[in-house]
């Protein structure tokens, strides 16, 4: 998987986020959305009077299928072969970009429809299949918008958030046409049916990614909103699925949390307005061959961590992106990954590396929204925390400049500082007349070095001339 | 009632005044403030900002200063949920049999000061008297982690004198994050532009939180922007009575924040 | 590709050492105290899931079953469709229309599914807490090509086959699921959020749903 936030010379993501900050069109236009989603939100999950209980059964049901994943993987496979599906296995990208190419390759066609799936991104499947002579088309309004403005995806779950209704305008009316099309979305919409129409029905493979993957029955859901997922999992004569590994569920029954706790979480919706499900191929409805891609890349890294683990149980709603007041105000693209926002920083720097992405888990105020709003609970503030220790490990083992970080040996020494109340008492002396020279008329305004993040628009107070425990023992005493 | 103050490593430096307030107020409503001089820092700092080898000893050393007190109060929402919801992590990661026994009921024993007066010492009422217009922002860690709800604003509301103001969009976080602040400036200030925005649009002199750290990064821009609004910690609200008023950091001078030695 | 499968597997294995040698899968505890039981009586429940799946801008009309071809009838000229796709196995009486052109589907090609003007189908179940209908390709529903190509959807609904929580839809859908039958659960016609997060009707799918509810 490839980033940009990566470490040790480049603070990756508060670059990233500077420039980002600065496009107020942009900002403008998360802001907007966001709040819409927030708000819908809020009503769809407070009308539910088990949320909770169907939450923490969420939690629930994903740590079963972790912490047993062998024994549903095998399960999975067995139902689908079973069912008439192919079931392959690919370690990384380049082995899923391998087998998907070499089916797409033996049924001789130069186009293969694409309903939006983060694992195909996350791999850049586009990209490999293209590098051999195929177009993969996305048809997901979002997906399409963003193919076609040659853009960058900034959310998991619209990754045209970042563009307007006139900006998608504006690439319709250069790609797709026609000229004379508004703003209206009713009318892009009916823009985008009349260029896919023709396609979904001459495509004869369709690519997608799988929400949740039953282990017990063998049955791939893909949720979604169009229909252009059901054009293409159901007209093609053939059909791939990539499949992260932790999209299983053990048991049909497990559906009945996760197709409640999805669409309010998501789209903000009771329910959305598709959902597919469906067992290998039949000869009597839909795909006659289907292939199911199982992917690794990066997941059993993070199965490794006991504590990061969690993070697998992610069932990309979406609802931690559109609550994070960092995402809001950054966009997605300033996290340099496929997966931005909070479940990004958390799971990036899993998949690809701290090497890659060691600046994510450091990219939040660790306010909580996101583990608030969260459907299958993952605890993505503790996780962050975590994440950052690991990273900041790795880098100090990696290099000398990693061990020389200056916050590194700051908090180092005020560690040692607090290990006994003599030190601490000297420390708080020491920092009373160190701050001398920088103080001005009761405040200061300029900090040195990288402290002075803090005085680009905030003043600090200066050390009072008396500790609040040297108040206490002059109490203490003149008592 | 015995009551253990841990004021944390900083307000006891930085930020006196509220620790002073604590005792005045706990000692008013008749309780005996203890202040185990043996304590630093809870290991916050270094747990959130991902140096977890550093957190473990303050971790242990909080742990045995605060290990026979019945009742442990702080004025810190994240110091609080630092103990309650971290210290058993810590102690779990750490592999110690005894840390972990040790840190399972300091979490039970620890509360924020709204908690320990309306949940333990059941007050809604501390008999405070405030003569100013005050706006009340919901620090990230005290709502969410310690899920302490309104219970600020009960304590608020029940204060004579005082007007209170709802601040728009409340629940939105100030963007402090410790190490956050510095190392993400940029995003760190974008959030706090809107929340002084909202402060603002409140016409109120004073903003007031469970945790000074939020307050310090609020008041550092309202100080900047010259606001004319001062950032004053709950506990120095609670503990102005009419005879004796906490008072107010000056304001309208530039130097809103200025400490006024009690 | 066998190395992979193994590869994968030992990987997963070597992950999860923490997890003890003897714990097996069912005993991770679940608890499923949410709610798995409808309590409302069942013309409430019928009521609901017509409220919800009106929500979602799809036509919805109670009819009892003497009327019910005749309100077959009345939608499918309301909407002006008179060559209608249908699956072999729909009931007689709801072939209902003057001049309506049937088209049963024994493999109808997508040319041709694309250019009748709807389908009528029946469901499998409909969830009333959600406003959905499940197809699961048993009587009356077809394969899922059939419910998707054509632009208007017709959809018969039993107030019997209206259940009110999810939990009961999916318990009624898994012996389809078990048999491998590939099925659609649908909430109104097709939609999109992608523009600026508002929901907006009619993209890939049939964009008119008209639900028949037969009560009685
Ligand atoms: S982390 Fe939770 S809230 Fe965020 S996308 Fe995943 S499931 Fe949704």
């Amino acid at each position: 998987m490839t980033t940009s936030a990566s470490w040790p010379d480049v603070p990756a993501f508060p670059l990233a986020a500077k420039s980002a900050l600065a496009d107020a069109q942009m900002r403008r236009n998360i802001g907007m959305a966001t709040s819409t989603i927030r708000e819908k939100r809020t009503g769809v999950v407070e009308e539910m009077p088990d949320w909770e209980q169907l939450r923490e059964a969420g939690r629930a049901l994903k740590e079963r299928t972790l912490r047993h994943l062998d024994e549903h993987l095998l399960t999975l496979e067995e139902s689908v072969t079973r069912a008439g599906g192919v079931v392959h296995w690919a370690r990384d990208g380049d082995e899923a970009n391998a087998i998907v190419t070499r089916i797409a390759k033996s049924k001789g066609v130069s186009e293969v429809v694409k309903v939006k799936s983060m694992a195909t991104v996350e791999i850049e499947l586009n990209e490999a299949l293209e590098a051999a002579g195929i177009t993969a088309l996305e048809t997901d309004l979002a997906e399409l918008i963003v193919q076609l403005g040659r853009d960058r995806p900034s959310h998991i779950l619209v990754p045209a958030i970042h563009r307007n209704r006139a900006e998608i305008r504006d690439i319709f009316r250069r790609t797709i046409g026609p000229e004379t099309l508004t703003d209206e979305p009713a009318e892009l919409a009916e823009a985008a049916r009349r260029f896919l129409r023709e396609r979904f029905l001459r495509a004869r493979v369709g690519v997608s990614g799988a929400n949740f993957a039953v282990a017990e029955t063998g049955a791939i859901a893909v949720l979604e909103s169009e229909g252009n997922g059901r054009m293409c999992t159901t007209l093609p004569e053939t059909l791939i699925t990539v499949c992260g590994i932790e999209k299983l569920v053990p048991a049909w029954q497990d559906l009945e949390v996760f197709l409640q706790l999805l669409p309010r979480s998501s789209t903000a919706e009771r329910m959305n307005p598709y959902t597919t499900l469906w067992s290998g191929a039949r000869d009597d409805d839909g795909p006659r061959e289907f292939h199911l891609v199982l992917l690794d890349n990066g997941r059993t890294d993070s199965l490794a961590d006991e504590l990061a683990r969690q993070t697998l149980a992610c069932i990309r709603c979406s609802a931690c992106l559109n609550v994070c007041p960092v995402y809001e105000r950054t966009g997605g693209h300033a996290y340099g990954s496929v997966y931005p926002g909070p479940i990004g920083a958390i799971l990036t720097p899993q998949l690809a590396g701290m090497r890659a992405a060691g600046s994510l888990p450091f990219a939040s105020s660790l306010c909580g929204a996101c583990y608030e709003v969260c459907p299958v609970k993952i605890d993505i503030p503790t996780v962050l925390v975590h994440l950052r220790d690991r990273s900041n490990k790795e880098r100090a083992a990696a290099s000398l400049k990693g061990r020389l970080d200056p916050e590194r040996l700051a908090l180092k020494a005020v560690a040692k500082g607090f290990a006994t109340r003599g030190r601490y008492e000297r420390l708080q002396k020491l920092g009373r007349l160190g701050q001398w020279p920088l103080a001005r008329k009761g405040k200061i305004e300029r900090l040195p070095g990288e402290l002075g993040g803090w005085t680009k628009a905030r003043d600090l107070m200066p050390i009072p001339d008396q500790t609040f425990r040297e108040w206490w023992v002059e109490r203490e005493a003149s008592r | 009632m015995r009551i253990a103050l841990f004021i944390t490593c900083f307000n006891d430096t930085l930020f006196p005044r509220t620790g002073q307030a604590v005792v005045r107020l706990l000692e008013r409503l008749g309780h005996e403030v203890v202040f185990p001089l043996e304590q630093t820092c809870c290991g916050q700092m270094h747990f959130n900002s991902g140096y977890h080898d550093e957190a473990l000893p303050l971790v242990r050393r909080f742990a045995r200063v605060f290990r026979d007190e019945p009742l442990i109060v702080s004025p810190s929402g994240s110091c609080v949920a630092m103990v309650r919801d971290h210290y058993p992590h810590v102690a779990k990661e750490s592999g110690d049999p005894e840390l972990i026994e040790a840190v399972r009921t300091l979490g039970e024993r620890t509360f924020e000061l709204s908690e320990l007066l309306i949940d333990v010492l059941g007050l809604g009422d501390v008999g405070a008297y405030y003569p100013h217009r005050v706006t009340y922002h919901p620090s990230c860690h005290a709502l969410r982690m310690l899920h302490i709800g309104d219970k600020p604003l009960q304590l608020l509301r029940a204060v004579r004198g005082i007007d209170l103001v709802e601040l728009p969009a409340a629940e939105q976080c100030c963007g402090f994050g410790g190490t956050f602040a510095i190392k993400n400036a940029d995003t760190s200030i974008a959030m706090l532009d809107d929340k002084l925005t909202n402060v603002q649009e409140t016409g109120a002199e004073v903003c007031t939180a469970a945790d000074n750290s939020c307050l310090m990064h609020i008041g550092g821009g309202l100080s900047r922007q010259r606001a004319g609004v001062s950032a004053v910690h709950l506990a120095e609200i609670l503990a102005s009575t009419e005879a004796e008023p906490f008072g107010v950091p000056a304001v309208g001078s530039g130097d809103a924040i200025t400490v006024v030695r009690a | 590709m066998n190395a992979a499968r193994d590869a994968i597997l030992a990987r997963v294995r070597a992950a999860l050492r923490d997890v003890p040698e003897a714990e097996r899968a069912d005993d991770v505890a679940v608890a499923r105290d949410y709610r798995t039981e409808g309590t409302l009586p069942h013309a409430e429940v019928v009521a609901l899931f017509a409220e919800n799946c009106a929500d979602y801008r799809a036509n919805v009309r109670e009819v009892d079953a003497a009327g019910l071809p005749g309100a077959i009838a009345e939608a499918l000229a309301a909407r002006g469709a008179r060559r209608l796709a249908i699956p072999a196995d729909l009931p007689a009486q709801w072939r209902a229309g003057d001049g309506v052109e049937w088209v049963e589907d024994h493999g109808l090609s997508h040319d041709a599914l694309s250019a009748v003007d709807g389908v009528v189908t029946g469901c499998a179940v409909a969830v009333a807490l959600n406003g959905t209908i499940a197809l699961d390709g048993g009587v009356a529903q077809g394969r899922r090509a059939l419910t998707l190509l054509p632009d208007y959807h017709l959809c018969v609904v039993h107030a019997e086959q209206v259940v009110e929580l999810v939990p009961e839809g999916i318990a009624r859908l898994r012996e389809a699921a078990l048999a491998g039958q590939p099925m659609t659960i649908v909430a109104g016609p097709s939609a999109t959020s992608d523009i600026e997060f508002n929901r907006v009707e009619g993209v890939h799918g049939p964009r008119t749903l008209d639900v028949l509810v037969v009560t009685g």
